[in-house]
């Protein structure tokens, strides 16, 4: 398993919305070389058969009914918002459209 | 009796076990307020430098007390625990009081609302002291990446309370609470448990709800008990488990019968499987002797003794630093500045766009460990890795899972030493992450497959510091490691005489304190998290 | 949100000449948002219009600590979906994240399906006119579909600045009662084989997935309110008669949020010159999305796509998986309602309409309208009459729906009953309907505040019918001969002087009692 670059921490970085100056990327670089080598490791595992496993337990169809509850009031969900105007929050220009 | 009491009875009440504390309630022998009085002083005097609580809420506390006081004097029913302090780690929302996760990215966040396992404790009219540290959003074993500085082990100034619990643990082993909730991602429970001389219960997966408490890694995240006495654990656990229809993942059946099995002293015909995969090789030889020692109570308590092999378990600290980054990464998404939280302007941007606000708020906001975590759980999830690492990981958990399933096809319990080693020095592991990642080693394979797990005091080891033990049941079956933990702990306590608490060995973190702060002002005694 | 187009427009290709050369390939995604009284993974309520702000929640903010649980209704819904898109229903799914950064999705991650979708491999029928203007039966074409999956909406943004549109806005506000109401994603597979005949297959399927889904009564399906949005992937590839389905696809580009049925036969129309002329130019597509513009009737460039788009899916841990159990999928299969298609059918034999007539109706998207007309007690024909009529031009000169106007099903009733009644003749009843289109009322209020009513004395029509044949002799004396067809003369100069208030019938009967040829 090939380890981790200094690019792919700065692409993943880019993915993770986390703006790493360049003495934080050195450091996790190298960090992250030797636990992503260690990690990897569950590649020792001969598991082609073996079903994945992203429950803990077997339960299924947990559903609530379609009937509304009570909101929050429109001051409780702005109240932590670093900015908020005409009752909306407010955040800096948007790049583009997805 | 008065509203008032002296500084010596109110140290006296803050030893007592939870159970007593509500039993003298009940008897109408002591008042909540006083209780609560008792807790806020110690903690006065205390916490400046144990750091256990990030904030204490008095006045609500006291509110409480006084409500569940005139109840009782008006003759209501209340429930067993009714006027009983309890804390909280601060990752369960608290509606009204600042919860952190110990992160600087929420430093003022007020939730709206609160966790359901904090509405329990309400229903339960339980005074809620205040919030305790943790590593920050739960990712550490020592409690020294929270961003509000590291808690000091009530045993040892110098060392860590264990993690990311350390501020719950540390609280109940220092009598500044008799109970705290705790979350067990990896071992944040029971390794904190081990290393304070305290009790602490990891319930079955979906046994109690993670509602409104703050996601580390959802599919191993678990909520449960503090305390000193695996009776009060299972009073605690008793209060905040059950079925919660606002968490998909809550198991919709009854609370196990935890608390009846607590009163369990007679093991015979019981079977208790040691996991050669989680003893011997890196543990400390005076945990592994303190180990043997309390196998060999189980045996005289009529247990039948057997080594079991659990062959992926060696795996399983790979595919959890896989399994847990990948979901924190996205669970800790939501954290970028827009509708809560720390926003921070990117220096020397003119105009910066809400993405440049983002990266810039997520990079002054996380601390080291967090970012560490994030970038390995984003490349392990992203195109052309997710097979190999994630899925593969998760394959693995497949395995661990089955591994469990035979076990427990041999015997009803597995048992293993909680901890390899007693409580490390503040700052030894703060440069080698993989050093720090080692210490789950024993408590990670729980969480992977769901399993309930409970840490129990096994003494103290040549360096002065407690040891534990970690007793593994069958998912859903969490009452039988409450049996095997209370019958350790009734032969331990005749063994040790005194209250029967390893606490009682404990040097006097009175004294640990007024001596810290007599030489703190020294630059030297400041520890670098 | 973007209302002016940018830049300058693209080279494009004359339509017959792009579809002589080339073969159309189209992939359409429209997402619906489902009218369940709450959200996708909590309690608050969906209502459309409500303050900003006020239909949210811990779950639906993404705050710390908060937790999913999938709305049942949503789950039927979609069942219900895929059931009548011919679909398999998956015995066991799982959601997904979706992870990306966008300031209107709260959690940084959108709650999906992915590979493991609850309806999939179904198709719809579709409808188009036949060739030509005389009439022909409608010819049918399949469209395969790919996959029916859950989903959630996001917030939504309103950008503050100089320009009020996205690109130099200098701040953004965001309203997240949007966000977490359910999305229903229809995937089509590549649609192939329909030639020249692209745009009105596009436009034919999402307008018959908008009935379907009307008739299956899940959502508003309100394509101006964003209920139901398309966007629609296209590419071409070189024609070969021979072997057309052995070439190789094209690079697609995926033009987004195209609002109405009008606009999606557009879009492809436009995207379809576009790509000719890059393809004639020796250039290569570029795969990315493409915003329409629905004013100048053109799409321009938006985002490539690029490796920034790794959404780094897995399955959400905080849900189970969902497993629709065959008792309950056959039981919701037995709710489904007629097939539109049949439906249709069976009201063309009900209302007496022609091929033709049901044609017109068809396309005017006036099936549903015209059913509630004729319950409301209409005729079929004075139904058909309005709503394809003046209704149906406007709407299509405007892009929009007949419904769209103000006129309810109720009016229409109560206007064809006074012209039934002969209170009204045609040329009032025009009248009538250009006030209940003012606003100016229900017809009857606006027949009364005009003044709008056939005289139904005869003396005052007599008098004008005695005037009249005093007036031209020459003309009676012709219908006295027998040309009883130049009594039209005279029955003009008598509604003439009637100033149009007259029944034309009866002055016909008139005319003729009194000119009637002597026995």
């Amino acid at each position: 398993m090939s380890a981790i670059t200094r690019d792919d921490v700065a692409h993943v970085a880019m993915l993770a919305r986390i703006s790493l100056s360049e003495d934080e990327l050195d450091r996790l670089a190298g960090q992250l070389d030797q636990i992503v080598d260690w990690v990897g490791q569950v590649n020792q595992v001969a598991a082609a058969d073996v079903p994945p496993m992203s429950h803990p337990l077997p339960l299924t169809n947990v559903t609530r009914p379609d009937e509304v509850r009570p909101a929050l009031t429109a001051e409780q969900a702005l109240a932590g918002a670093p900015e908020a105007e005409q009752q909306r929050f407010a955040v800096p220009r948007i790049l583009d459209e997805d | 009796m008065t509203e008032t009491t002296t500084p010596a009875a109110g140290e006296e009440l803050t030893r007592l076990t939870a159970a007593a504390m509500a039993d003298r309630l009940t008897a109408g022998e002591l008042t909540s307020e006083q209780l609560v009085h008792a807790h806020l002083d110690r903690i006065e005097r205390l916490n400046p430098v144990l750091n256990a609580y990030l904030r204490v809420d008095a006045e609500g506390a006291l509110a409480t007390a006084r409500e569940v006081d005139a109840a009782r004097a008006g003759g209501e029913q209340l429930p067993r625990l009714a006027g009983v302090p309890v804390a909280v780690k601060d990752i369960a929302c608290t509606e009204g009081l600042v919860t952190t996760a110990g992160s600087r990215m929420l430093a003022a966040w007020v939730p709206p609302y609160d966790a359901t396992v904090v509405r329990r404790l309400r229903e339960a009219r339980m005074p809620i002291l205040g919030k305790t540290n943790m590593d920050e959003f739960a990712m550490g074993s020592s409690t020294e990446h929270s961003a509000f500085g590291p808690t000091r082990n009530p045993w040892d100034l110098d060392r860590i309370p264990g993690g990311s619990g350390g501020g719950s643990s540390a609280a109940v082993a220092a009598y500044l609470a008799p109970l705290a909730i705790g979350s067990d991602t990896g071992g944040s429970i029971r390794q904190p448990a081990a290393v304070t001389g305290t009790v602490g219960a990891k319930p079955t997966y979906g046994g109690v709800s993670r509602y409104g408490v703050i996601a580390l890694a959802s599919s191993l995240d678990q909520i449960g008990p503090c305390a000193r006495t695996v009776t009060d654990a299972a009073l605690l656990h008793e209060v905040i488990g059950g079925h919660d229809p606002m968490d998909s993942t809550s198991i919709d059946a009854p609370v196990p019968p935890v608390l009846e099995a607590a009163g369990t002293r007679d093991l015979t015909g019981l079977r208790v499987g040691i996991v050669s995969e989680l003893t011997g090789e890196g543990y400390q030889p005076d945990v592994q002797a303190r180990f043997d020692e309390a196998v060999a109570q189980l045996r005289e308590a009529g247990a039948e003794v057997v080594e079991v092999s659990c062959p992926h378990f060696r795996y399983a600290l790979p595919a959890y630093y896989l399994i847990l980054p990948s979901e924190a990464s996205s669970n800790l998404a939501r954290y970028d500045a827009m509708r809560y939280g720390l926003r921070v302007h990117p220096e020397g941007v003119d105009r910066p766009s809400a993405e440049q606000v983002m990266a810039a708020s997520r990079d002054a906001g996380f601390g080291d460990e967090v970012k560490r975590r994030i970038i390995l759980g984003t490349y392990a999830l992203s195109a052309g890795y997710y097979e190999a690492y994630y899925g593969q990981a998760q394959k693995v958990r497949t395995l661990i899972a089955r591994d469990f399933e035979a076990a427990f096809e041999q015997v009803d319990v597995l048992i293993s030493p909680t901890a390899p080693t007693t409580a490390f020095r503040i700052g030894d592991k703060a440069e080698d992450p993989m050093a720090m990642y080692r210490n789950d080693i024993a408590t990670i394979p729980a969480n992977l497959a769901g399993v309930p797990g409970l840490s129990v005091p096994a003494g103290i080891a040549g360096d002065g510091l407690p040891v534990g033990v970690q007793l593994l049941a069958p998912a859903t079956s969490d009452e039988r490691m409450y049996a095997v933990g209370a019958a350790l702990e009734a032969r331990l306590a005749a063994q040790w005489g005194g209250s029967g608490s390893v606490l009682d060995r404990a040097p006097d973190v009175s004294a640990l304190v007024d001596a810290f702060a007599t030489t703190a002002s020294s630059a030297d005694r400041e520890v670098t998290a | 949100m973007t209302t002016t187009s940018t830049g300058t427009p693209a080279r494009v290709v004359d339509f017959d000449d792009a579809v002589a050369r080339f073969d159309p390939v189209m992939g359409l995604e429209v997402h619906v948002e489902l009218s369940t009284a709450t959200k996708m993974f909590c309690g608050c309520a969906t209502t459309f219009g409500a303050d900003p702000n006020t239909q949210v929640c811990p779950v639906c903010l993404g705050l710390p600590g908060a937790l999913p649980v999938v709305n049942e209704g949503a789950v039927e819904s979609a069942v219900r979906i895929g059931l009548a898109l011919n679909c398999r229903i998956a015995d066991w799914c799982r959601f997904a994240r979706k992870n990306y950064f966008y300031p209107d999705m709260p959690k940084n991650f959108q709650t999906s399906q992915y590979d493991e979708p609850i309806a999939f491999d179904g198709y719809l029928d579709v409808e188009i006119p036949g060739a030509g203007d005389s009439g022909e039966p409608p010819e049918v074409f399949r469209v395969e579909i790919e996959r029916a999956h859950m989903e959630e909406d996001t917030g939504k943004s309103t950008h503050v600045g100089t320009s009020g549109r996205i690109h130099g806005a200098d701040y953004s506000l965001v309203d997240y009662n949007r966000a977490g109401i359910p999305l229903i994603e229809i995937v089509t597979k590549p649609i192939t084989g329909a030639g020249e005949r692209a745009p009105e297959v596009a436009r034919a399927y999402v307008g018959a997935l908008r009935d379907l889904l009307r008739a299956l009564g899940v959502s508003d399906v309100r394509m101006e309110q964003g209920s139901l949005r398309c966007d629609a992937n296209l590419s071409l590839r070189p024609r070969d008669d021979a072997a057309q389905q052995s070439v190789p696809f094209g690079t697609r580009t995926e033009t987004k949020n195209v609002n109405s049925l009008r606009s999606v036969e557009r879009a492809v129309r436009y995207e379809i010159c576009r790509h000719a002329a890059v393809l004639d130019a020796g250039q290569a597509v570029v795969q990315e999305t493409r915003h329409w513009h629905e004013d100048t009737g053109i799409t321009t460039a938006g985002r490539p796509k690029s490796d920034a788009d790794d959404y780094r899916y897995f399955p959400e841990p905080d849900l189970v998986p969902v497993s629709p159990s065959a008792e309950w999928v056959e039981g919701l299969r037995a709710t489904l309602p007629e097939p539109p298609a049949q439906r249709r059918r069976r009201l063309q034999q009900d209302w007496g309409y022609s091929d033709l007539e049901m044609r017109d109706v068809v396309n005017a998207g006036a099936v549903e309208v015209i059913e509630d007309t004729v319950a409301a007690g209409a005729t079929p024909a004075g139904a058909r009459k309005w709503w394809t009529g003046e209704l149906a031009r406007r709407a299509n000169a405007e892009g929009r729906e007949v419904t769209d106007f103000g006129v309810t099903p109720a009016h229409v009733a109560e206007l064809d009953g006074m012209v039934g009644e002969g209170r009204l003749n045609d040329s009032m009843a025009r009248q009538v309907l250009e006030g209940v289109l003012a606003g100016e009322g229900t017809p009857t209020e606006v027949a009364d505040a005009r003044g709008l009513r056939m005289v139904r004395d005869d003396s005052a029509l007599e008098e004008a019918v005695d005037a009249a044949i005093a007036a031209s002799p020459d003309v009676a004396d012709k219908v006295r001969g027998g040309k009883v067809q130049a009594a039209g003369a005279l029955i003009g100069q008598v509604m003439k002087q009637m100033k149009g208030q007259a029944d034309a019938a009866r002055a016909r009967e008139l005319i003729l009692e009194r000119l009637s040829p002597p026995e």
